[in-house]
């Protein structure tokens, strides 16, 4: 890897970092002022656990070696036989795809927001990093997904999708919380945690070139547009619909149009980013009302946002794969002279996602349930997590 | 000796201090709380649904004050609090048994 490649992956890495606790704000300004540190130590604790977890056995299971079909091994564990011979790429890598892994259990957190114990959510991170990201990752990485020509830049189906999917399970398992929904305690904490997000995202995005090239650039310029269309798209359809456009509005069409983007970041060009950000915004300030009609209680859209976006932007690949653009060896897109075969990929990648995703995250919280049990009392709901699960006050009203 | 507690609306609170000042109180308490009496509160709309905030944001200032000066300090309060509009809020005037400075000792009317 020449060494401005290795450069930005290494900045990439850490913009990445930086999204987990840009997550943290964007999820506990919109939660209550009494669980917004529960809140934010669900997503603190994942960039805390995760690292470890992925360097012993994370790394090794989902990459090593590449073209294994299901699962990798164990060759890599805690990185064995990677060193800084040669140009150190590898370790840049490995810290790089480390930060996707961190961040993705940590997309659930906002589902379970108010009611769950701390200890059942620490146990579940590193249990469904193992068991639901490694798998996943590994099938679209070089594994039999992949394989079969679907594309995931960047982490639509690995990550969001994956992640969406699981939020949905683990709230059905759960159970609605009993206070039932409340507006946000800060806006201007969503609003910060909204702009390290999209600040981070174009090291998602773009660092997920692993090269400091053109590619890596015209993602960047997809991130760019995707975020800024699909925000747009968000708040006038909500000030049509609603009345008034808000920075909520703003915010989440921002992050939904990041997450449409992700898997298409690096196989589209020109207008395209723009039409999937106006599809992402529009769709998904549609999307987040499903909860009220189906009855699941999915506190903070995780679903709506992070599942719908990703199906979005991951089904739309089919339309808009431009690999000439690119000088690229991968489909073309519908509107590029392909012909549906990249789009039936598409959607099988990401029911193969979504199926094991589903049945494995329900299953890693119904044994949690059966067994520590994953909610906490009801008098604990009441007075507030921050106190219950953490003995800790975030707004001490007279110090 | 005469405690007067009174709600306004909290941009008035400037106005408030400056007239009682002006009527020679020396000291006032004030405290932010929420409240509604005829003002209806207002509704917000989050990623589509709509919460009916019912409580409003208000000020209480509350004033220890002798017998005498409590009719121009009740005037002086509803001069500067009004807008005329809906929320303008209330003043109510209750008696006080005792009253103490804590750094003198002091009581009754010296304590004011």
């Amino acid at each position: 890897m020449d060494s401005g490649s290795l450069a930005w992956v290494l900045v990439s890495a850490a913009l990445v970092l930086f999204m987990t606790p840009g997550l943290a704000f964007f999820y506990g300004g919109m939660d209550r002022s009494r669980n917004v540190l529960n809140m934010l130590m669900m997503n603190f604790y994942c960039v805390l656990i995760v690292p470890i977890v992925w360097v012993a056995v994370g790394y090794s299971l989902s990459q090593v070696p590449f073209e294994n079909d299901f699962i990798g091994g164990f060759d890599s564990f805690f990185l064995k036989d990677i060193t800084v011979a040669g140009d150190g790429s590898t370790l840049a890598i490995v810290a790089f795809l480390g930060m996707f892994a961190a961040i993705t259990p940590a997309l659930i957190s906002g589902a379970v927001a108010d009611r769950m114990k701390f200890s059942a959510w620490a146990i579940f991170v590193p249990v469904w990093s193992l068991l639901v990201y490694v798998p996943v990752f590994k099938w679209v990485y070089g594994g039999w997904l992949g394989q079969r020509g679907s594309l995931d830049f960047a982490g639509g189906t690995a990550i969001h999708v994956n992640a969406g999917i699981a939020a949905l399970a683990a709230v059905m398992v759960l159970g609605k919380r009993k206070g039932g929904a409340q507006p946000p305690h800060s806006m201007p904490l969503v609003m910060i945690g909204t702009g390290i997000l999209w600040f981070g995202w174009f090291g998602f995005n773009a660092g997920s070139a692993l090269a400091a090239n053109g590619q890596a650039a015209q993602a960047f310029m997809n991130t760019f547009l995707a975020a800024a269309a699909a925000g747009l798209a968000w708040v006038i359809v909500e000030w049509l619909r609603d009345g008034h456009p808000t920075n909520l509005g703003a915010a989440s069409g921002i992050v939904a149009g990041l997450v449409a983007i992700t898997p298409a970041a690096g196989y589209v060009s020109g207008p395209a980013p723009i039409f999937i950000g106006l599809a992402a915004g529009v769709v998904c300030c549609y999307a987040v009302r499903l909860k009220s009609k189906f009855g699941y209680d999915d506190a903070l859209d995780v679903v709506g946002v992070h599942f719908v976006g990703g199906i979005v932007g991951s089904l739309l690949i089919g339309f808009f794969a431009n690999p000439s653009f690119f000088e690229g060896s991968f489909d073309e897109g519908i509107f590029y002279g392909g012909g549906a075969g990249l789009l039936l990929e598409q959607a099988l990648a990401n029911g193969a996602a979504i199926v094991w995703s589903f049945v494995l995250t329900f299953a890693i919280m119904v044994a949690l349930k059966k067994t520590i049990g994953v909610r906490v009392s009801e008098e604990e709901e009441s007075t507030g997590l921050d106190l219950s699960e953490h003995g800790e006050t975030a707004y001490r009203g007279l110090a | 000796m005469k405690l007067i507690t009174a709600i306004v609306k909290p941009f008035k609170l400037d106005d408030v201090k400056d007239a009682l000042k002006a009527a020679g109180v020396q000291g006032i308490t004030v405290s932010e709380v929420r409240g509604f009496g005829r003002q209806g509160g207002h509704s917000e709309t989050y990623r589509g649904a709509e919460y009916k905030i019912d409580f409003v944001p208000k000020v209480r200032l509350e004033l220890v004050v002798d017998d005498s000066a409590v009719d121009g300090v009740v005037n002086a309060i509803k001069a500067a609090a009004s807008t005329g509009k809906i929320g303008d809020g209330k003043i109510w005037v209750t008696g006080i048994d005792r009253i103490v400075r804590i750094r003198t000792g002091e009581e009754g009317s010296d304590a004011i």
